[in-house]
């Protein structure tokens, strides 16, 4: 009789692939709650148009490539990457601006350099920033939150996102903007002059930001990803903010914990820089990866023009990834530099 | 007590050791014919001494070590050989080698053996003549010869003996049972070795996860006293690498390309070390060892001894095999063994396990999908390797990547593969890779060799004809004196010389050729 | 440009990691470009690339005159004992695009050696002015035979055998020359495109 002749090992690990992007897109439920009950169902809506869209485009794009969609459309990937995108999305944005980033998120992140594995970009945010230069008005354009304004309800929710121009919201500027405005108030008067502050940072934004570290901490304790990336980008992020903080003047940058949890912190530390594809790969390269990012968020905010810095900061270090890479290769077993070092 | 270190990465798989029962050995019992390859270890086969027809007696020699790397082969019971050719042998390639069968009588007739009444009184060369002649390799994964590995007491001063009983594989319980049934013959084994490497250090290394036989090894090492140390430490899979464990229990690591014996260590499986004590106590030659036969597609799996040559066939006829759920015969592990596609090939000295799973309990592994880069691998290595990396350079063949990212350092543990979400057949790559890069520097080599053969040869060639000329310049001319004394006038004479330089020209080219 | 800058810094600050990668990568492909020569004479590294068959297939009386040629410009896919491996790696020395191999001097096959049948051989040393390498040793009248370590499988010395002697065995074919091969990329079982860096 004649057996099967395959390559050791021959056991292998319950996680697969698509438990992984699975249990990335479990942990954004906290979060996607928390912002549905601050902002309204839009990010909700946006979510499911966008991860239909993306389906289809997926398939479409698997299928131009001669790949076999039924197989790859499986590993959930392109999902998570919709779904990261939507989440960053301003709620009740009109289904042309949620086509036009889905569309640039799959096709030119990920399919145009070879698809899931070969993007040096994450996708997600290749869609936001094409978005962001494309339409700044809309992108900036944020529904205030509970307790501020009106909360649309679905069907206006609905007509938001297919017939644009008969829905009129109610939008704020949101606290990041108005620390970057701010002219000669001092922090504590800024935080007590304008409704949008809540007790550590924006109302509403705090609490989303919490979400997203629970969400953050389960899937670094099941071992998704590990917590360098993470870690070092919050690090330096409030090391920043503590340098900037001026102890509350009216040139301040905003205290550590406001920049923790405002806008896309904690969102970004957990769900988009631990993007393993365009990531650095080393536990140290993550590190360094990640502190890069806090910096350059930090500075974006503070001196920028955008609504929130993520996506450029990650994108810029995306081009850095590999040069992180060629220095941060681990030590090798045996490799220990002792006496003499024998490269 | 020894503090016990840390090594980076390593992974849990399900250990299934309770399936094959460990610490009873059944009898694989005698199948009508043996399969002896003449390659069971690393170095050079052994070369034949006997031919087809001859009547051997158990452990008889049948064939001697072939230089210094090689190791003799003995009869594991009476019988005739009748055949010597190449056969299936258990190897990844599923190739045929050199084998001599052996068709077995049945009497089990052996000849008489005897060994040293005292090893501490003979000198270290006896011990590992006794060692060589009993044709003992490392029973433990390679087989690479242990007088060889004795032998480096006499370049480097080595302190301790480390016997690695860590059996980390899944499923494999062989040294398991080989501790909880002979301990003594271990320890007894252990200081042997110790004294021909005149080492006063042993380290007897059990993982915590086999409690039995950790249990036996201390009482043994006490009831017999002096110089052993049981160390025991959490189970990972893989510490029992050689390298592994060596930083486990010494916190030194081997360096790269280097040997244990570089920090004055030598690794010995508990198999070898009872097999070393039966060639100098006993004489007895290596002719039957313990296979853990196990997989739920067998019904009475356990560990068996059985002897070399042994058909796998028979072993699982003995074992109970139920075929039709299973679709996969390993040699080995699950996480380093290879997959045969025969049953017809036997057991040799290196074979610690034959693991038939069903399709439920290994399935097929599904396609490989693309790396997603989530570094679950490097977390995993061992070796503190990027696998991920050697990955893309093994695809891409770019051989200067691959040495620079430390290929030839991977110790083809499997680890990787076993977390990879996307089921990359990453190691089957890094062996793709080490082969391509050993072929290529060999072929280097004798590229570079032809060169300058093909240049020495042009250089003696021109010298040749250029000497050749010179001579026939001067015989020319010697007959022009010659024809221009005897007289210009004499056609005669010149046509004779001209037809003679003619004719010497020709010989010469012909004694040239 | 200039104020379009100053509003958006963040445009600056990407244009100048633009600017310094580029500038980088042009240092560094210079220094390449320097090192390499400054290293051996072109023949002698074209030589070392060519796999020293010596078998003339190429129309030269050996590697080195054909690493000559190539030197001077000729083509690169005329040797087949190196295939498409050596074509690839010329290509890569010589920075030009790589070719096929040109089918007109013989396919790429893989390496033999040289075996001679000693019983039928009658020693006419014929075999011995054919190699190129002096791998067949013998002497007049006496039979020959090839150090198997040398031999390069060049055939040469098939055809002057006056009894057919010869014959040529495949060098890689025991078991001890059995290595793995890469698993075959199946992330991607249909057909390949173009744009897949999968095949690079
Ligand atoms: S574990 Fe697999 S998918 Fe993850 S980085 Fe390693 S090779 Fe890639
Ligand atoms: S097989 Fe090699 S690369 Fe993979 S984990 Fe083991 S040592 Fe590391
Ligand atoms: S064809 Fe033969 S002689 Fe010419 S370069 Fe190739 S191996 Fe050398
Ligand atoms: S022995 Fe024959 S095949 Fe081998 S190198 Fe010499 S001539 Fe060529």
């Amino acid at each position: 009789m004649s057996f099967l002749r395959i390559t050791s090992p021959h056991g292998h690990s319950p996680l697969d692939t698509a438990q992984v992007m699975q249990a990335v897109l479990l942990a954004t439920l906290p979060g996607i709650a928390v912002l549905t009950w601050f902002f309204g169902p839009g990010t909700l809506l946006n979510i499911v148009f966008g991860g239909v869209l993306a389906l289809a485009l997926e398939a479409i794009a698997l299928r131009l490539r001669d790949r076999d969609p039924q197989r790859q459309l499986k590993d959930y990937s392109v999902l998570v990457t919709s779904t990261l995108l939507c989440i960053a999305l301003p709620p009740y944005a009109p289904w042309w601006l949620i086509a036009t980033g889905i569309l640039s998120a799959v096709i030119l992140g990920k399919h145009v350099f070879g698809g899931l594995g070969y993007n040096p970009f994450n996708p997600a945010m290749v869609g936001y920033v094409v978005l962001l230069i494309s339409f700044p008005l809309q992108m900036s354009s944020w529904q205030a939150p509970r307790g501020l304004g009106e909360i649309p309800g679905v069907t206006e929710s609905l007509t938001a996102l297919f017939v644009p121009a008969s829905y009129d919201g109610v939008t704020m500027a949101t606290p990041l903007d108005l620390l970057r405005q701010n002219k000669g108030l001092l922090l504590d008067d800024l935080f007590s002059s304008t409704p949008q502050f809540g007790q550590w940072a924006g109302v509403g934004w705090e609490w989303v930001n919490i979400a997203f570290l629970a969400g953050g901490v389960w899937l670094i304790y099941r071992g998704i990803f590990t917590w360098h990336a993470p870690l070092a980008m919050l690090i330096t992020l409030g090391l920043c903010a503590a340098i900037g903080f001026d102890s509350g003047s009216s040139e301040s940058g905003g205290s550590p914990l406001f920049h923790w949890l405002s806008g896309a912190t904690m969102f970004g530390a957990f769900f988009i820089i631990t993007d393993p594809v365009s990531g650095a790969t080393s536990n140290r390269g993550r590190l360094i990866f990640g502190a890069l990012v806090g910096v350059l968020l930090y500075l974006i905010r503070v001196a920028g023009n955008y609504p929130d810095a993520l996506a450029f900061a990650v994108l810029i270090l995306n081009f850095a990834a590999p040069f992180i890479d060629q220095y941060t290769q681990p030590v090798t077993y045996g490799h220990k530099p002792t006496k003499e070092d024998d490269e | 007590m020894n503090t016990i270190f840390k090594i980076h990465g390593g992974i849990h798989p399900d250990e299934e050791k309770q399936l094959s029962n460990p610490g009873t050995v059944l009898d694989a019992g005698l199948p009508p014919s043996l399969i002896l390859p003449l390659s069971q270890h690393i170095g050079k086969p052994s070369s034949l001494c006997v031919a087809p027809g001859d009547y051997v007696l158990g452990g008889q020699l049948l064939a001697e070590a072939d230089g210094m790397v090689s190791v003799p082969l003995h009869a594991p019971t009476s019988g005739t050989v009748v055949a010597i050719e190449p056969m299936p042998v258990p190897h990844p390639s599923a190739m045929n080698n050199l084998c001599l069968e052996l068709e077995c009588d049945g009497e089990d007739r052996w000849i008489e053996y005897a060994g040293c009444e005292d090893w501490r009184v003979e000198t270290p060369d006896t011990l590992i003549s006794c060692i060589r002649a009993a044709g003992v390799a490392g029973m433990g994964g390679a087989g690479f010869p242990t007088a060889v590995k004795l032998m480096a007491r006499d370049r480097l001063p080595l302190q301790t003996l480390i016997i690695n009983g860590t059996e980390c594989e899944p499923y494999i319980t062989a040294d398991d049972t080989l501790m909880q049934v002979d301990a003594a013959g271990i320890v007894e084994g252990a200081q042997i070795l110790a004294h021909i490497l005149g080492v006063e250090e042993i380290l007897l290394a059990v993982e915590d996860n086999k409690p039995a036989a950790l249990d036996a090894m201390q009482k043994a090492a006490k009831a017999r006293g002096g110089d052993c140390n049981v160390m025991t430490f959490p189970t990972k899979y893989p510490s029992g690498g050689e390298k592994q464990l060596i930083e486990i229990l010494t916190g030194k690591q081997v360096p790269t390309g280097g040997l244990p014996a570089d920090l004055g260590i030598v690794c010995q499986n508990p198999g070898t070390a009872v097999a070393a004590r039966d060639a100098v106590c006993f004489g007895k030659p290596l002719t039957d060892r313990i296979v853990t036969l196990t997989g739920r597609a067998l019904a009475r799996p356990g560990n068996y001894r059985a002897r070399l040559g042994t058909p796998i066939e028979h072993l699982l006829t003995v074992a109970g095999f139920d075929p039709s759920q299973n679709q996969r015969l390993i040699h080995g592990g699950p996480m380093m063994g290879f997959a045969l596609e025969s049953s017809a090939v036997p057991i040799i000295k290196t074979t610690n396990c034959i693991l038939v799973p069903t399709e439920q309990e290994l399935p097929t592994p599904p396609d490989a999908q693309a790396c997603i880069r989530c570094g679950l691998c490097a977390e995993a290595c061992p070796a503190s390797l990027l696998p991920q990396q050697l990955y893309w350079y093994a695809r891409a063949k770019d051989q200067e990547q691959l040495e620079r990212h430390h290929l030839a350092d991977c110790i083809e543990c499997g680890a990787c593969s076993w977390v990879c979400p996307s089921h990359i057949p990453l190691v089957q790559y890094y062996r793709a890779a080490k082969g391509m890069i050993k072929e290529s520097k060999t072929e280097k080599i004798r590229s570079d060799r032809s060169r300058d053969r093909f240049e020495a040869r042009q250089e003696r060639l021109e010298r040749e004809t250029l000497a050749r000329e010179a001579q026939r310049a001067a015989r020319r001319a010697a007959a022009e004196q010659k024809a221009a004394a005897g007289g210009a006038d004499d056609p005669v004479a010149a046509a004779i010389a001209r037809a003679k330089a003619k004719k010497d020209s020709a010989s010469d080219e012909s004694a040239n050729s | 440009m200039l104020t379009l800058l100053q509003s958006y810094p963040l445009f600056a600050a990407l244009i100048a990691l633009l600017g310094l990668g580029l500038g980088f990568g042009a240092v560094l492909g210079y220094a390449s470009v320097r090192f390499r020569t400054e290293g051996n004479p072109l023949v002698d590294q074209i030589n070392q690339l060519l796999p020293q068959t010596q078998c003339g297939q190429c129309g030269h009386p050996g590697c080195k005159p054909y690493a000559t040629a190539i030197a001077e410009g000729g083509a690169i896919n005329k040797c087949p004992p190196g295939g498409q491996e050596t074509i690839d790696a010329l290509a890569d020395l010589l920075d030009v695009e790589p070719q096929a191999l040109d089918a007109e001097h013989g396919e790429e096959k893989e390496p033999n050696v040289a075996y001679i049948r000693e019983d039928e051989c009658i020693g006419c040393t014929k075999c011995i002015q054919a190699c190129p390498v002096d791998a067949i040793l013998g002497a007049a009248k006496l039979m020959h035979t090839v150090i198997a370590d040398e031999c390069t499988g060049c055939d040469l010395c098939v055809e002057p055998c006056p009894v057919d002697c010869i014959d040529m065995l495949p060098r890689k074919g025991g078991i001890e020359h059995w290595r793995w091969d890469l698993p075959e990329p199946n992330e991607n079982k249909s057909s390949i495109i173009a744009t897949d860096r999968a095949a690079a």
